[in-house]
């Protein structure tokens, strides 16, 4: 009995439906970037399995990882100071009072 | 990986437990501070299976670039909107909680069958060492096949700092509208004043 690729799949998806989760049903709007922070990691985990699993010479799934990293970076400074803003103006964070685009 | 399997398997039953139970403090707790930390624990758990997985820079890129800097970041953010606020109670909303629950386990469920069903070509031979470092082999890819991306990646990050500085920055107020009364203020002060000391001085002052 040895690692299988199957356990990383099946552990990224249980992470990536508790992101899920918490994306929808969380009122506060930093965890909601939390939420989509883990959702963001399962993808990755995915993405290591594969490139040891069926790539393991030419590893072009961590580079996709970095590439995945990065992008979360500047996802998770971009929408934290949207937070911010929107504190700034509605003097709460509850997801429930941005609506402001409601019909 | 030059581990044994019975300690690859205990680690990987160790590391998935923790990130699972993070996970979901992340998600179920009350308290948003316990959360943001949780989440930290999530991220050093998942730089241990890149660790399991052979990927020893991936993994040290996830605690500096995560849990240096995003959690960091985070945990600022949660610090500078700490409102301890109830949220209001919505009607039914256990409602879209359990709607929620169902449709995330219902998915989970349907990636499960697909994983399991799925007959991956695993073609790793047991003990089998790559040619060189992973990190070799990621500056190689970086400079040759994936330069463009490289490149438009370090752009990406110059627009997202850009974009955040000018989304987080205070509205300023010209001095001359708060006290035009008043004479000039002399050098060394700066002629903008944020929107919160005008209207505590406008206070004072009526």
């Amino acid at each position: 009995m040895q690692l299988q690729l199957q356990y990383f799949l099946l552990l990224a998806a249980a992470l990536f439906c508790v992101g899920i989760y918490g994306l929808i049903t969380s009122r506060n709007a930093v965890r909601v970037l939390m939420s989509i922070e883990l959702m963001l990691n399962a993808v990755n985990l995915n993405l290591m399995g594969f490139s040891n699993f069926l790539d393991s010479q030419a590893i072009k799934g961590q580079v996709f990882t970095v590439f995945v990293i990065t992008v979360a970076a500047a996802e998770a400074a971009v929408g934290l100071a949207i937070v911010l803003a929107i504190y700034r103006n509605r003097d709460t964070v509850d997801m429930e009072a941005f609506n402001l685009l409601k019909w | 990986m030059n581990l044994a399997e019975g300690v690859q398997i205990v680690s990987f039953g160790l590391l998935s437990l923790m990130m699972i139970g993070a996970a979901l403090g992340v998600v179920l707790l009350a308290n948003i501070v316990y959360s943001a930390f949780l989440l930290g624990g999530v991220f050093i758990s998942i730089a241990g299976l890149y660790i399991l997985l052979n990927a020893d820079f991936v993994a040290a890129a996830q605690i500096l670039i995560y849990v240096g800097a995003v959690n960091v970041l985070i945990l600022f953010a949660i610090m500078l909107v700490n409102k301890r606020q109830d949220f209001a109670p919505l009607p039914n909303a256990w409602v879209r909680q359990g709607a929620t629950a169902l449709v995330c386990a219902g998915l989970f469920v349907l990636l499960g069958t697909m994983v399991l069903a799925t007959p991956w070509s695993t073609t790793k031979v047991v003990g089998a060492v790559p040619a060189q470092s992973s990190i070799v082999t990621i500056g190689e890819h970086f400079f040759t096949d994936y330069l463009l991306p490289f490149e438009l990646a370090s752009v990406l990050l110059l627009i997202a700092m850009i974009g955040a500085i000018i989304l987080a920055r205070r509205e300023y107020l010209p001095e001359q509208t708060i006290s035009p009364e008043k004479p000039q203020q002399p050098a060394l002060t700066l002629p903008e004043r944020p929107k919160e000391l005008l209207i505590a001085g406008s206070d004072k002052k009526a």
